[in-house]
């Protein structure tokens, strides 16, 4: 046993490498269909976006770049596909740099052709402005103001889904997918707090244990936390995505983790209590 | 391209080399060029040029030209003999950011949080709740006490200040657990590009 901990002691990390790798590879080639359930947070993210009225008006704010992309993109693309079943209007936009091409994406291959959306009447990408919380606040006393023209270059007064849009009360709920800052607490102390709006995020599993007290106490209606969010969400949107295809291989992943945070507690314990 | 780019990156778990080297490079050199032309369109051009010199018909709006100086003085820094002369906007920005702040911060995180933390301590029916909400305002509680350095932690008053530090390590803790689930997400969505886009391996 001794010469096992000393082995684990001095285990070159590149080993531990090959394990996560092995982990996370053979459950996504070989799936294993372990059973999760779906938690309140993620319900509430769910419920919020299916008690806005058919057809209403929702901005999705896409706050992320591509390095969160394996995190956000499925719940993003889970999102579109619930608010377009329930035929709402999505205002989108990011406060990223590198977020527009990437919503632009999204919304070409949900809005325009999976549910053949019209773009400008059914959707638009307004793209990014910078100012981060500036833009939250200048957003609230008006949006045509602050985004005058969309991804495209179009004017926003000659798009119609932005005809009657000015300000935050012109929107029925705002759905954040976030990775950082600016993002879901922006959102929360910039807009929610202060225009008392309906608001779910979903964000990088980084950021959830920040957010989970903004759920607690109702100021966001829901909260989908990293890919296992994301894995849950799919599945009340009935849809099979990154998320759920993904959760085998983290389930395993997290198992041989931990067994190496064992093995390597107990081999540095061991060896301590014997003065090596 | 997606795929050299990615076994680039992954060789540096094996150690440092030129391919590493040569995609930590171009990764370095395009989010800057692609930043420095997003923000000088949305901000530069769209926000001060085209204020000042609009479009015929429209009428120009000097008052930009305040954000445009107060703009060009931060850039001063990088002439040390007037570079004092960036404190003013530097003082703007942080004047402007503690008002922006201020009202949400102590909305969201101030009084909101205190309203949902007097909750009841016995929900009659409901177990789960109950235990959940003593959890939460002995924790609040003890927390808060932990941080209150006025009094020495020592007897009844020092173990709750210890019972805080108990819920502070949990919350570490689930922090930590999230973090790895992230960094994990991260690598299971470069294995799906590699075995699934790239291979077509994964069904």
């Amino acid at each position: 046993m001794q010469k096992f901990f000393e082995f684990i002691n001095q285990l070159d990390r590149r080993i531990i490498f090959i394990f996560v790798a092995l982990a996370i590879i053979l459950p996504l080639l070989f799936p294993l269909n372990i059973k999760f359930t779906v938690t309140e947070p993620v319900r509430g993210f769910y419920e919020a976006i299916d008690k806005v009225p058919n057809g209403s008006k929702v901005l999705f704010a896409c706050d992320f770049e591509p390095g969160s992309l394996p995190e956000l993109y499925p719940m993003t693309y889970a999102a579109l596909e619930q608010m377009l079943k329930k035929d709402l209007k999505i205002i989108a936009l990011s406060l990223w740099p590198a977020g527009p091409p990437l919503v632009e994406k999204a919304l070409t291959d949900m809005a325009q052709n999976e549910f053949k959306r019209k773009y400008g009447v059914d959707y638009v990408n307004l793209g990014f402005k910078e100012g981060r919380e500036v833009v939250m606040v200048s957003m609230g006393s008006s949006i045509p103001n602050t985004f005058p023209q969309d991804y495209r270059g179009t004017k926003v007064s000659q798009i119609p889904i932005m005809q009657g849009v000015n300000n935050f009360k012109d929107v029925k709920l705002i759905v954040n997918i976030s990775a950082g800052y600016p993002g879901t607490k922006e959102w929360v102390q910039q807009v929610q707090a202060r225009y008392n709006i309906g608001l779910v995020s979903g964000c990088t599993a980084v950021s959830a244990p920040e957010y989970y007290p903004y759920y607690q106490s109702k100021q966001l209606l829901g909260l989908l936390g990293g890919m296992k969010g994301a894995a849950e969400y799919e599945i009340l949107v009935n849809r099979i995505g990154l998320g759920r295809r993904g959760m085998d291989a983290q389930s395993m992943a997290h198992v041989i983790i931990f067994l190496f945070i064992l093995l390597g507690n107990l081999a540095y314990f061991s060896l301590k209590k014997k003065g090596t | 391209m997606g795929a050299f780019l990615t076994l680039g990156i992954i060789s540096f778990l094996y150690k440092d080399n030129p391919w590493y080297k040569f995609c930590e490079a171009l990764f370095v050199g395009i989010s800057a060029g692609y930043w420095f032309c997003t923000v000088f369109w949305s901000q530069f051009v769209a926000k001060l040029w085209d204020n000042i010199y609009p479009t015929a018909g429209q009428p120009r709006q000097y008052v930009y030209l305040v954000g445009g100086i107060l703009g060009l003085m931060m850039l001063l820094r990088l002439v040390p003999k007037i570079g004092w002369f960036s404190r003013w906007p530097l003082a703007f920005v942080v004047g402007g950011t503690a008002g922006a702040y201020l009202i949400g911060y102590a909305l969201s995180n101030g009084m909101k949080q205190v309203k949902s933390t007097i909750l009841p301590l016995w929900v009659s029916g409901n177990l789960n709740a109950t235990v959940g909400n003593i959890i939460l305002v002995v924790g609040t509680f003890c927390g808060l006490i932990y941080f209150f350095f006025s009094k020495e932690q020592k007897g009844t008053y020092g173990k709750v200040a210890k019972l805080g530090i108990f819920f502070l390590m949990i919350t570490f803790g689930a922090s930590f657990g999230y973090t790895v689930m992230a960094r994990m997400s991260l690598l299971i969505g470069r294995m799906d590009f590699l075995f699934g886009t790239w291979l077509g391996l994964i069904k």
